[in-house]
């Protein structure tokens, strides 16, 4: 109603051009203040603009805002950057060119990002149904990112021919690797019981099974047993003050079972990484903000360029601000891509580039003050 | 057409609309929201802005007025590509119709303005458009005429103003509502008032063409169309979006005020930027506002820079899936027409126009079809019915 009162008044400003206004009054004055003043000054303003998600993580940002101070007044130049993409679910060309252009959409976000990202992290979904045509289309259109990329597999991915396309084109799904004082693991945490061998499946009908929501018929996912004592081992060589992220495709905790949002050997994962100061987990499988902190360990959810998920009806992390109804008349709506902002505390802010929206920032400061400092904008619109 | 004749070809269109009154068909609250509340347009207020629609001394050769562009014989429209304003200039954008404008939620093509009232002044102080240097100059350019002091005084009870001004020229044009058309008599029942190929054509435009996605036509939805911004891929033949984008916000970093983005809008390339000078929201990168689809058979040429002749070049763009580009809307998508199905949706699109511009209409059916049986060239059949991909020469790239 409020908008329809201020369209009825006459030569009255639109909430857009004072919205603007108002920005670019903020951005001036911030320009014209010396350092000093700026932090002391800045610091209000300032959070007030990133918390409404103002700060644009691209090649957009304007450059006077670019080395700014954060919400704490500090100056606030993340250590790195690396970006994502995530859950394309690629069909064969034939059926669907519609995520094949979402999925070439985010490649050219990636692309214009100014400074480039040091890597690019893909996190699984390339495929929807595990098919070597689905998978040799989606390699073919990352190849175009410029920086250097890094693969994660997802279910969709592994369960037409378990894997084997998969790690031709891209290698192990499972490894390790240091950047710049961070140590990087990289999970598959999809491993499913064989379901079905006993029910005589065919490749085809093992791959749509694990696609499916809702079916009882399939086990859950787990990183397992093997892979389990690989992570130990993995971290036995990493200082415990060495800050930690690490990439699951689906998150690694019990979110809602029904879905598969849920890992579940995640409590014994948890407490391989529980020993460590700083521990970050970035997923993919969610398609949606997900915000969660169990412990010392802070996780993010990854957008989807496919398509959002509503979110689950039951278990829901509180931490997590959720997006919003996607317009379903708007394709491009709750989808998107993004970065993460590693800072020289080795924790991250996490970036939601959505496509349709104004990005959000999930800060680090968010998750370790347990929300009470510095909480993302909420939508205008509730999610449900 | 000179301006005395369009006011009388325009007289008896408006015998009856002499003041702002709710148009025949559209519910009353919805109007209540389209008429805002400071200027209810009563007949001094209508009369007033009619005489300014009409003046030429608002620009600053005295040459152009709004009806130069906004042409009363021509759709209200000019039927050129972009539109020409002082000393010859041509600007980068396509003169939308005034008419039935008051339906929409914002003004211009990248709805910079939001209201008619903002509207109608911007184009006055456009440098090449009306070219006035300030709305005061505007002003005082009739301020000593005496009917222009008595049309103030009798419209708004004070001096010649330039707000004044916005005003009555907005009120002016909430009383061109022409929505009195063959399609609004098959929609109350009358099946033959339009052809069976235009019955087949509002069936494609529900359906299979994916018009009504976002032209939705409904009675709290007169002109079909959803106020949003879209890219459709018109301004990607021919430009680098990602470059341009950064020059955009570059120039939008010198200032940002509204005669700053108009004149972006206007005189430079980053008008093919749309809605994103306005938002600087990526999701707006060369996205439009959906354009009303009444009475477009007589406002051709088509789109925001009026680069398609005719409607069978608009469905020709549409059936191939738009222009490729990595900001194309969601919902646009190959459509795999059939030559017989185009015809059907533009003898749709023909019977939307009003029966005041029946004869108009008719002219224009016959100059377009001609045109089209010798040129349809942004017919691709092979990207309509998915035989190539738009993707595919991208991915070269990537091989």
């Amino acid at each position: 109603m409020d908008r329809e009162k201020a369209r009825r008044r006459v030569g009255h400003e639109s909430i857009e051009t004072r919205h603007l206004r108002e920005r670019g009054e903020l951005f001036q004055a911030l320009k014209s203040l010396d350092r000093r003043s700026f932090m002391k000054v800045s610091a209000a303003a300032f959070g007030a603009a990133a918390a409404q998600g103002l700060l644009p993580p691209h090649s957009f940002q304007p450059v006077s805002v670019a080395h700014a101070a954060s919400p704490t007044g500090t100056p606030d130049t993340p250590k790195f950057t690396f970006a994502y993409i995530s859950d394309s679910h690629l069909y064969d060309r034939n059926l669907n060119d519609r995520f094949v252009n979402q999925l070439m959409r985010a490649v050219d976000d990636i692309n214009a990002m100014d400074p480039q990202p040091d890597f690019v992290l893909y996190g699984g979904d390339l495929a929807q149904l595990g098919k070597p045509v689905e998978l040799e289309l989606g390699a073919q259109i990352l190849k175009n990112i410029k920086a250097p990329r890094r693969m994660m597999v997802g279910e969709h991915d592994w369960y037409f021919d378990m894997g084997e396309k998969w790690r031709e084109l891209f290698g192990e799904p499972r490894y390790s690797f240091d950047h710049k004082g961070v140590h990087f693991v990289v999970l598959n945490s999809v491993i499913e019981k064989d379901f079905w061998t006993e029910r005589k499946m065919t490749a085809l009908e093992r791959m749509m099974t694990v696609a499916g929501l809702d079916n009882g018929i399939q086990s859950r996912f787990t990183v397992g047993d093997e892979q389990r004592e690989w992570l130990k081992k993995d971290l036995e060589k990493v200082g415990k003050d060495v800050p930690l992220i690490v990439f699951s495709h689906s998150p690694l905790y019990k979110l809602y079972k029904a879905w598969n949002f849920w890992t579940d050997d995640a409590e014994q994962v948890q407490a391989i990484l529980g020993k460590y100061k700083d521990v970050t987990v970035i997923h993919g499988h969610t398609h949606q903000l997900l915000t969660n902190r169990i412990g010392n360990i802070s996780f993010h959810g990854m957008l989807s360029t496919a398509w959002p998920w509503p979110y689950a009806p039951e278990g829901m992390p509180k931490l997590t601000i959720q997006m919003g109804r996607p317009d379903p008349f708007n394709p491009h709506d709750g989808i998107g891509d993004g970065s993460v902002q590693v800072h020289a505390d080795g924790l991250v802010d996490k970036i939601y580039n959505l496509w349709n929206r104004n990005p959000v920032t999930v800060t680090r400061q968010y998750l370790a003050s347990n929300g009470a400092k510095d909480k993302p904008a909420a939508p205008l619109l509730a999610s449900y | 057409m000179p301006f005395q004749q369009q006011e009388s070809q325009l007289t008896p269109w408006l015998a009856s609309a002499a003041t702002v009154t709710v148009p025949q068909g559209v519910s009353p609250a919805y109007w209540g929201i389209v008429v805002p509340e400071g200027n209810p347009g009563n007949g001094a207020q209508v009369a007033l802005g009619r005489k300014l629609y009409f003046e030429p001394r608002l620009s600053k050769d005295h040459s152009v007025a709004c009806a130069t562009c906004h042409d009363v014989s021509r759709g209200f429209n000019d039927h050129r590509g972009r539109a020409e304003g002082v000393g010859d200039q041509i600007g980068h954008r396509n003169a939308p119709t005034t008419l039935n404008a008051a339906f929409y939620s914002t003004q211009f093509w990248d709805g910079r303005a939001p209201t008619l009232e903002d509207q109608a002044k911007l184009p006055i102080t456009n440098p090449i458009e009306m070219g006035m240097p300030n709305g005061d100059a505007a002003v005082a350019a009739i301020a000593d005429d005496p009917e222009y002091k008595k049309g103030f005084q009798d419209a708004y009870g004070r001096a010649p103003n330039f707000d004044d001004l916005g005003r009555a020229i907005a009120s002016f044009e909430r009383t061109l509502i022409f929505l009195s058309s063959p399609f609004d008599r098959f929609a109350q029942g009358d099946a033959n008032a339009i052809s069976a190929d235009a019955r087949a054509g509002w069936a494609l435009f529900n359906g299979r063409a994916r018009c009504g996605g976002c032209h939705q036509m409904s009675s709290s939805n007169p002109i079909g169309t959803d106020n949003r911004f879209h890219n459709i891929g018109v301004s990607a033949r021919h430009q680098d979006f990602e470059q341009l984008a950064n020059k955009g916000l570059q120039a939008l970093a010198q200032g940002k005020s509204r005669e700053s983005i108009d004149r972006l809008a206007i005189e430079t390339d980053l008008s093919e930027l749309g809605r994103f000078v306005v938002t600087e929201d990526r999701a707006d990168i060369g996205a439009f506002k959906t354009s009303q689809v009444r009475n477009v058979g007589v406002t051709a040429p088509y789109m925001h820079d009026g680069s398609l002749p005719t409607l069978w070049d608009v469905i020709d763009h549409y059936n191939k899936g738009g222009e490729a580009n990595p900001y194309l809307d969601g919902g646009i998508e190959p459509l795999n027409l059939t030559e017989a199905e185009v015809d059907q949706l533009v003898a749709f699109l023909f019977s939307l126009t009003d029966d005041r511009l029946a004869a108009q209409n008719e002219g224009e059916k016959a100059r377009q079809g001609a045109l089209a049986k010798t040129q349809r060239p942004f017919r691709d059949t092979a990207l309509a019915s998915r035989k190539v991909f738009p993707f595919e020469a991208r991915l070269q790239g990537g091989k």
